[in-house]
């Protein structure tokens, strides 16, 4: 009875506490709560804001003995000399081609995968060969490139022996221009449909089994029902996902581009990162690949925002 | 129900669909495993055409754990993978509890903030000028300090503690504990499955870490493992080169089909591991991400 009574009596406190008393007396409250946000506050701050700021680099003549302070600004030089540069439309071109190509032959297949899995009764089967193609969603990219490289050397890999054996000629994969994008395209093709399917085998769970049943009762054949009631279901996810997948357009895999890429291939693989890499960390051109880097960051920012108001169009929650 | 000969059809050739992709799928990664154990002569006369070794071999590994460069990176590696899986862990969990209090000042004033850091992304080249102002270059923690937290994370892992039934916390309340008391006691324990499914995110991005070492690690003593992987693997004199510790390794023995495959087997070997117990979670894990935003 007395502990009721305390409990009653502290639960009236906590609705106090609960209650705003002004700006410091919530901040003293809070303390702990703030406390344990200090550590993510500071990371976003340090890590994420400073940065931010940080491009102001992108106008100045940047150097590090004289800092971010002292640097000779020299408004958009940069740019006016980036844009004026070929290398600037190549860039362009490939990041373009190798989006594109993801795009026509990558992003069909997690939905393909999808459905062929959604037609598995079976369910050990299902599990294991879902188990097996979400794998190579964990491989590193130095895994992936390294195990093309075996695969594919035109002196010791298996794929060119197993040519030179059926009576062709070797063909050398990894040094080749003709071959460069559509090597990145199989790659990424690897490690990610299987990880794709993950969220349309969720979407086409939601649909409602009472449709098929209705279908089945008019004798709608499985090809059918898959086109008739699965594709409908799902199509607003689709369009949601090839969306956002056009808002980050501007996004290829950097990691890969940059372990794929040799000298013979410069000119097909060379995308804003590995050339804002070479200039600016290699070569100490500060100024200029800060430049290059943020017009890809504001490209891809207006096309991320423009890509999320559609998105809310097609009446699915954006990304934020 | 009987099953129509077509749907009887379709089913099989669904299987075998889905068979052949499975064997794709496996193929690079079993052929991988099957070489590293080969005895590099029984490699070199079958020119690499083996689906099954005759004479079974552990020369590869054998050499690999002889030399001090790859056992050092394996040790840093871990490091990250542990360590920073655990920093991340608690940073992220503790900053979404946080978030998650909705009488919080300034809370929505944060989540914006934190929305801004993904949508613009400032580049290579400012983060890197911040890690070297700190005097992190060539330091360990250049790999896990800039990489601790992310704002998706945040966010996801704020929507899971949003989810948390309001009821138990009140609960906790009345019994008199405090914020730190329910964070710990009472929604931790509840997030085992969340905290599992971001544990395992962190912990392969963190085993995966590359290109951070490509930038901050010029001391070959500490690159970790994806470095002297790609030093090994993709051939040094035809890629587009690196940091210091690239050119450094180059200077060793080249290794042999059947070394560099054992080092592919060695640094998958952990993520094939944990990946059966932690499937259900991470499935969970995407399926938040997708659901709530």
């Amino acid at each position: 009875m007395n502990s009721n009574i305390a409990k009653l009596g502290r639960k009236s406190r906590t609705q106090e506490k609960a209650r705003s008393r002004g700006l410091w007396p919530d901040i003293r409250r809070d303390r702990y709560l703030y406390l344990l946000a200090l550590p993510g506050i500071l990371y976003f701050l340090v890590f994420k804001y400073v940065p931010m700021w940080g491009v102001v680099i992108a106008f100045q003549d940047y150097s590090p003995y004289l800092g971010i302070l002292h640097s000779k600004w020299v408004g958009f030089e940069h740019f006016i000399r980036f844009f004026s540069n070929p290398d600037f439309i190549i860039l362009f071109r490939n990041t373009m081609m190798i989006s594109f190509l993801n795009l026509l032959f990558f992003f069909p297949l997690p939905i393909l995968l999808s459905l062929l899995l959604n037609e598995v009764t079976h369910h050990a089967f299902k599990r294991t060969i879902q188990s097996i193609v979400y794998l190579p969603h964990f491989l590193s990219w130095v895994i992936i490139v390294g195990i093309s490289f075996l695969l594919l050397s035109q002196s010791s890999g298996i794929i060119n022996m197993m040519l030179q054996w059926a009576g062709f000629a070797s063909y050398d994969f990894l040094t080749n221009k003709d071959t460069f994008w559509a090597l990145l395209t199989i790659q990424n093709i690897w490690k990610e449909t299987g990880w794709g399917t993950i969220i349309i085998l969720a979407a086409i769970t939601s649909v409602d089994t009472q449709l098929y049943e209705a279908a089945k009762i008019d004798g709608a054949s499985r090809l059918r029902q898959t086109w008739h009631i699965t594709l409908p279901a799902i199509r607003n996810v689709i369009i949601v996902l090839l969306i956002l997948r056009l808002g980050h357009i501007m996004d290829v895999g950097f990691e890969q581009i940059f372990l794929m890429m040799n000298g013979a291939v410069t000119d097909v693989a060379d995308v804003f990162e590995t050339y804002v890499y070479r200039n600016g960390i290699q070569n100490g051109q500060f100024g200029y690949s800060t430049a290059v880097g943020l017009f890809k960051s504001i490209v891809g920012l207006i096309l991320v925002i423009i890509a999320n108001k559609l998105a809310k169009k097609f009446g699915e929650e954006g990304v934020y | 129900m009987k099953l129509s000969i077509g749907s009887r059809l379709f089913n099989a050739a669904n299987y075998a669909v889905l068979s052949l992709i499975g064997i794709v799928t496996l193929f690079p990664l079993y052929y991988v495993l099957v070489v590293s154990f080969t005895d590099s002569h029984e490699f070199a006369e079958k020119n690499g055409f083996i689906l099954f070794p005759t004479n079974w071999s552990l020369a590869a590994y054998e050499y690999l754990f002889s030399t001090s460069a790859f056992i050092n990176a394996a040790a840093v590696s871990t490091f990250l993978a542990t360590v920073g899986t655990a920093l991340s862990l608690i940073v992220t969990a503790a900053m979404a509890f946080s978030l998650s209090r909705k009488r919080l000042r300034g809370r929505q004033f944060m989540l914006v903030a934190i929305v801004i850091t993904l949508l613009f992304n400032p580049g290579i080249i400012p983060p890197y000028l911040v890690v070297k102002e700190l005097g992190l270059i060539n330091s360990v923690w250049s790999l896990i300090i800039p990489v601790l937290t992310s704002g998706w994370y945040v966010i996801l892992m704020k929507s899971f503690f949003d989810s948390i039934p309001v009821e138990l916390e009140e609960a906790a309340m009345i019994d008199g504990s405090t914020d730190l008391g329910t964070f710990f006691r009472i929604v931790l324990p509840l997030s085992a499955p969340a905290l599992a499914a971001f544990g395992l995110f962190y912990a392969v991005a963190y085993w995966n870490t590359f290109f951070s070492a490509v930038l901050y690690i010029n001391d070959f003593a500490k690159v970790p493992l994806q470095i002297v992987l790609r030093n090994m693997l993709v051939d040094s004199s035809t890629s587009t080169g690196g940091s210091a510790a690239v050119e450094m390794i180059s200077e060793q023995q080249i290794p042999t089909q059947t070394i560099k495959m054992a080092a592919v087997v060695i640094s998958t070997l952990p993520i094939v591991c944990i990946y059966p117990f932690l499937q259900k979670h991470f499935t969970k894990g995407v399926m938040l991400g997708s659901v709530k935003g």
